[in-house]
């Protein structure tokens, strides 16, 4: 590869790198907060420490191939290539200090370090759905696999060239590859591993801790400002309107959801305000490329009414587990908003794409087979993985493990001493 | 009138509440305590393991008429049961008087509203 001189744009590098550890914050402690505050106090070190390892380890190997794998080049044009990118950038190889991405002028590096915290953060969503029952070993391993197997290959279908994104699909920040991919995996996960042994669907297991829960929000809206107003790369009007309408989009959506807790159960909660707001924030994601303040509020209105339901009645309803509402929030956030970005595109901010809302249905319907594909992948793929782990290792904790709390026995140490 | 102490697991405490609610006991107070038991759970800090046996648990306190001990015992036993080792002890224990604050009533009348029964 011959080198194009592009010039270095400092603006856009200054940028880009302070969004990479604003997504860094969501993981840690932004998302082991929010989640630490919801579970019973014997289990909050097991979800600190499963947020702290997943930054540790995927980290490693996004390095390794994980980059590599979605934004390489080694096999594009080829018919792999719309699976692998390619292994020529296996541990960063030729991507030196002077390797510079054009239009936005940003070293490879920086965009690397940007990237990695997204698949990072993926898999650490799905902790909501398996919380309080799940070996940590089996967590590791599962991690690693899922990580490898969903998100790599999703990540390059629609970022790093590969077919969704031949086909047009829309996803700014990551509806379909990180929340989509993640809750629908959370969804197969906590019908699987089943129940914890004293939950009754119905019967809430109230948060231990409310105050982690609104640090743990606030870090993930503070940080979430970085997933999508830096997933454009560039400091500029593109990206300014991604923050923009992420933070219309969450206040309506906690609004709502607020409002809604009002009406339905008598009083605007803390737990309810805070969980309204991410599922703006997830839903705003794919959407933060394309949508203005119109859709951006239509969106949040919308999202915040289905996760309401999906989590207040749905899901009791069905009796499943999912103890963090990992699906309700991310999964069911992510598929609304990958579909709705097809209604809501507008040609003011993207220049070309425009969505249903505006007369074409064309994006629609790509944005529903982005969806479609997504939930099918992640679905059967953790279905797989679970399978082949839980018959080799073994994935729930033993009954005795699960009542003490996995703190002790899987970390040994209690939270509170 | 008797003071029923129950010592159960933490985790089967809402079924234990609900059992008791279904049987009309609807006034008691309950502690989170640790105990001193068989069981023993390993601990590591910075790579040094120890031993503690404290064990977490709920303790109810239910001050009830004598003709209500028994199905308040049956109700906490069988909501409170596992199978396993560890699920706890039921006391009961005499109580002399009871006084309720507001209206200064004794005795038995205390402990139940005396015109919402029969």
């Amino acid at each position: 590869m011959t080198a194009l001189l592009t010039i270095l744009n400092t603006g856009n590098t200054a940028w880009l790198t302070m969004s990479a550890v604003l997504v860094m914050l969501m993981t840690v402690p932004g998302l082991a907060l929010f989640y630490g505050g919801l579970v019973r106090s014997k289990n909050i070190l097991s979800i600190i420490m499963q947020c702290f390892s997943v930054t540790a380890v995927i980290s490693i190997l996004w390095v390794a191939f994980g980059y590599s794998w979605v934004f390489g080049t080694g096999f594009q044009g080829t018919a792999i290539g719309s699976v692998i990118g390619g292994f020529d950038k296996a541990f960063l190889q030729g991507v030196g200090v002077h390797s510079i991405l054009s239009p936005s002028g940003v070293p490879e590096i920086t965009f690397c370090m940007f990237q990695c915290m997204f698949a990072v953060i993926t898999p650490g969503l799905i902790i909501g759905a398996f919380a309080e029952r799940l070996k940590f070993s089996s967590y590791l391993v599962f991690t690693i696999l899922w990580s490898i197997l969903v998100y790599n290959p999703m990540a390059h279908f629609v970022w790093g060239g590969g077919w969704l994104q031949q086909l047009g699909a829309l996803d700014f920040a990551g509806g379909t590859v990180v929340h989509i991919n993640a809750g629908i995996s959370a969804l197969v996960m906590a019908v699987l591993l089943g129940r914890r042994s004293d939950y009754k669907p119905g019967r809430p297991i109230a948060a231990t801790n409310v105050t982690y829960v609104f640090l743990g929000a606030v870090l993930l809206w503070l940080g979430w400002f970085g997933f999508n107003a830096g997933s454009g790369l560039t400091a500029d009007g593109l990206d300014a309107n991604a923050f923009l309408v992420t933070h219309l989009c969450t206040c309506v959506a906690a609004i709502t959801w607020m409002l809604i807790d009002w009406l339905c159960s008598g009083k605007p909660t803390t737990v309810g305000a805070c969980t309204g707001a991410i599922a703006g924030l997830v839903a705003i994601t794919p959407a933060a490329g394309s949508t203005g303040v119109l859709g951006a509020m239509m969106i949040g209105f919308i999202t915040a009414c289905c996760c309401y339901w999906m989590v207040a009645y749905v899901k009791p309803k069905l009796g499943y587990d999912d103890a963090l509402d990992a699906f309700g929030v991310h999964g069911v956030g992510g598929i609304l908003g990958s579909i709705l970005t097809g209604v809501f595109a507008t040609v003011t901010v993207t220049g070309a794409a425009k969505g249903a809302l505006y007369g074409d249905w064309h994006q629609l319907g790509v944005q529903c087979v982005a969806t479609l594909f997504s939930i099918l992948y992640s679905g059967v793929i953790t279905f797989i993985l679970f399978k082949l782990i839980d018959k080799t290792m073994g994935m729930r904790v033993d009954k005795r493990v699960e009542e003490e709390g996995l703190d002790v026995y899987e970390h040994g140490e209690t939270a509170y001493n | 009138m008797k003071k029923i102490e129950a010592i159960i697991r933490k985790t089967k405490f809402e079924d234990v509440k609900e059992a008791l609610l279904a049987a009309d006991i609807e006034w008691f107070s309950y502690y989170d305590v640790r105990g001193q038991g068989k069981m023993r759970q390993a601990r590591i800090y910075r790579g040094v393991m120890y031993n503690t046996s404290c064990i977490e648990r709920v303790l109810l306190n239910i001050v009830v008429r004598d003709k209500n001990v028994e199905k308040t015992v049956a109700a906490v036993q069988k909501a409170a049961y596992t199978g396993e080792i560890g699920d706890g002890r039921i006391f009961v224990i005499p109580v002399e008087n009871a006084v309720r604050i507001r209206t200064g009533e004794q005795g038995d009348v205390a402990l139940y509203n005396a015109e919402q029964e029969k």
